[in-house]
């Protein structure tokens, strides 16, 4: 026992500095409260306060407050993602989920469309943007629901990764040959392919909020289910969990944080992947936590990805959802590359 | 004849080794004044036009609409999707879009030429099977005169050319001197698509508002069509706004666009999706489009008058 003690004592010294849960957590709390005071003075002329209060207060306040959530809930997505399915790669957008909900809003445009009606997702009242929100879970739920069926459970991680890429391809030219047919919808929808954060208002703010404090409630929960299925399904059955009812029920709170997400700002890649990996690299955490930081970590991603996008060409703004796959591409090209020479070396 | 040849052949050989595409009118003009016998396109080749194309495939709606302006749509055999203008192009066979234009289809309808856009994916395979292609992209006004003339070069009446550019700009003159004096230099807005895309002014929409002495809320060096920061417009406080009846519909619930003074003064412009197409694509119906722009604005003059 000394020898190994020893040996682990050596590889992993004490002497250095570690990051523990809650001051990693005080750390990106920090960060909000700083990008939220950037993201109220990044304007379309450079940074300034004095705008006029329709501008911070109708424009900038809920786009910044909307990134921060559409973010806390793609970064709480992809642990509950990662935890249910044991892999390290899943995230709402490798599960189908994303797609699916793709598939539902352009049918939503294209049905707005033929029947007169025209929904804009820059600017939907109450009813079509609850429509939407709506169609979108449905969708994303649809879109999970089918990979899990193709992949027969989600007890054969890779098999479920292989059926949630076919899924995702699958839907998302079904959406593609609708946009073919229905210019309208394909104009309506190439906003949103590329994410937008530019049109998040208060109406916007409120459903997304919801839909964090409701999936947070359920997810944070459901933490201890998460660790003991690290243990392998058995081992957490044998422990008493109704494992196959909280999966069900972490698949349902997935699709409605996806869901919600991408009808309110479109397609934003790569938060819900990469917010996890950033905190399960920083800090040793339970599901518990991991989930509850990750939220916070996604939001910093994609509320920063919005502060940069629309401050690096003002007045213009880059799609924020191409920074995200761009930034978030990288980084998870790096990670992989360190691993694959640390499993050389 | 014998004389112009050897300068034409000079010339043309000597444009096309310094690789001028984006001189194309200057190319076409000379040609057109020189012989019709070929003309050049804007990607620097040559296609002859001895004897004029009697089936010709359009595939971009512009082009389609200038080939009917020159009086050759009865030579039209095959459209793209999209094409809707004039309306009897409506019932002829459709193959396909920019994105997946049908080349078999194509193939089928055997034509003389097929006109491009210089983007359309089709034009590689095309030229692979020995189907003459004249790529044309008119992403100015200036462009809109030069593919106007090359392809009146091209249907052997270079003249029908020079004529419809005549046309076109007097409509323009005719459109500007409706525009009430006090309605000039006003601030457009012209919203292409909701993102916000707008019409800047180095556009061809940016361009004709100026023609009709309007000024643009976005300005030129942005590039023709920028995505927008939201909030840009509500700080530039355009004083007259344009888009179409679509964009329109949720313009006022935006967030903070109710604070937009030309949507609460009802200084808009919203066209119908059928007649914001002619405002929307650069073609011989921009004469048209500046009739609209003018009447439209006539129509907020008269409203705002006390």
């Amino acid at each position: 026992v000394t020898i190994v003690q020893d040996v682990v004592g050596t590889r992993e010294p004490n002497t250095g500095f570690r990051w523990t849960p809650a001051m990693l957590g005080a750390v990106l709390a920090l960060a909000t409260l700083v990008l939220l005071i950037c993201g109220l003075g990044a304007g379309s002329s450079g940074w300034s306060l004095n705008d006029g209060s329709t501008v911070i207060w109708e424009i900038r306040a809920p786009r910044t407050v909307g990134s921060f959530l559409v973010g806390a809930l793609l970064g709480q997505s992809g642990a509950v993602a990662q935890g249910i399915f044991r892999n390290p790669l899943a995230e709402p957008y490798l599960l189908g989920s994303a797609s699916g909900a793709t598939l539902a809003i352009v049918l939503v445009l294209a049905a707005g469309h033929l029947t007169g009606v025209p929904i804009s997702i820059a600017a939907a009242a109450w009813l079509p943007r609850l429509g939407l929100v709506g169609a979108a879970f449905v969708g994303a739920l649809g879109g999970i629901g089918l990979t899990v069926v193709l992949a027969r459970g989600a007890a054969r991680p890779t098999v479920l990764l292989l059926a949630g890429v076919v899924v995702g391809v699958v839907l998302g030219a079904f959406a593609n040959l609708l946009m073919l047919v229905s210019p309208e919808a394909l104009r309506g929808a190439q906003v949103f392919l590329l994410g937008n954060t530019g049109f998040l208002g208060w109406r916007s703010v409120a459903p997304l909020l919801l839909a964090l404090v409701l999936t947070l409630a359920v997810t944070t929960r459901s933490g201890r289910a998460l660790d003991a299925l690290v243990l392998g399904e058995s081992t957490a059955v044998s422990l008493g969990l109704p494992v196959a009812r909280i999966r069900l029920l972490l698949i349902g709170t997935l699709a409605l944080c996806t869901g919600t997400a991408v009808a309110e700002s479109g397609l934003i890649a790569f938060v819900g992947l990469v917010a996890p990996h950033i905190v399960r690299r920083s800090v040793v955490v339970n599901h518990s936590g991991l989930i509850a930081i990750s939220a916070l970590a996604g939001g910093v991603l994609l509320l920063a990805a919005d502060v940069v996008a629309r401050t690096v060409l003002a007045p213009q703004e880059l799609p924020v959802g191409l920074l995200t796959a761009v930034v978030g591409g990288i980084y998870l090209l790096l990670l992989l590359h360190r691993r694959t020479r640390a499993v050389v070396e | 004849m014998t004389r112009i040849r050897p300068a034409r052949h000079r010339m043309g050989l000597a444009l096309l080794g310094l690789g001028i595409v984006s001189c194309g009118g200057v190319v076409a003009d000379t040609l057109a004044l020189t012989d019709h016998a070929a003309v050049l396109d804007d990607r620097g080749r040559a296609i002859a036009s001895n004897p004029p194309p009697t089936r010709i495939v359009t595939l971009l709606p512009s082009l389609t609409e200038t080939v009917c302006e020159l009086g050759a749509c009865s030579r039209i055999v095959g459209t793209d999707r999209y094409s809707n203008w004039p309306p009897l192009v409506r019932s002829l066979p459709k193959v396909g879009g920019l994105e997946d234009p049908s080349l078999e289809r194509i193939v089928a309808l055997h034509p003389d030429v097929v006109l491009a856009s210089r983007s359309s994916r089709v034009i590689d395979r095309l030229d692979e099977l020995g189907i003459p292609v004249v790529a044309l992209e008119a992403n100015t006004i200036g462009d809109v005169r030069r593919v106007l003339v090359v392809t009146a070069t091209l249907l052997g009446d270079p003249a029908a050319g020079v004529d419809a550019w005549q046309r076109l700009q007097t409509r323009i003159k005719v459109a500007a001197a409706q525009i009430p004096p006090v309605m000039r230099g006003n601030s457009v807005y012209f919203e292409v698509s909701e993102a916000p895309y707008a019409a800047g002014a180095s556009s061809f929409i940016g361009e004709l508002l100026g023609m009709l002495g309007m000024s643009n809320a976005v300005p030129g060096n942005l590039g023709p069509f920028p995505k927008l920061n939201p909030e840009f417009i509500v700080r530039v406080q355009p004083s007259i706004v344009m888009t179409s009846e679509r964009e329109f519909a949720g313009m006022r619930d935006r967030p903070g666009w109710s604070g937009l003074r030309a949507l609460q003064l009802g200084r808009i412009c919203a066209f119908p999706a059928e007649r914001f197409e002619v405002l929307i694509r650069p073609g011989p119906r921009l004469g048209e489009a500046a009739n609209m722009l003018s009447s439209c604005l006539v129509k907020i003059n008269s409203r705002g008058a006390p």
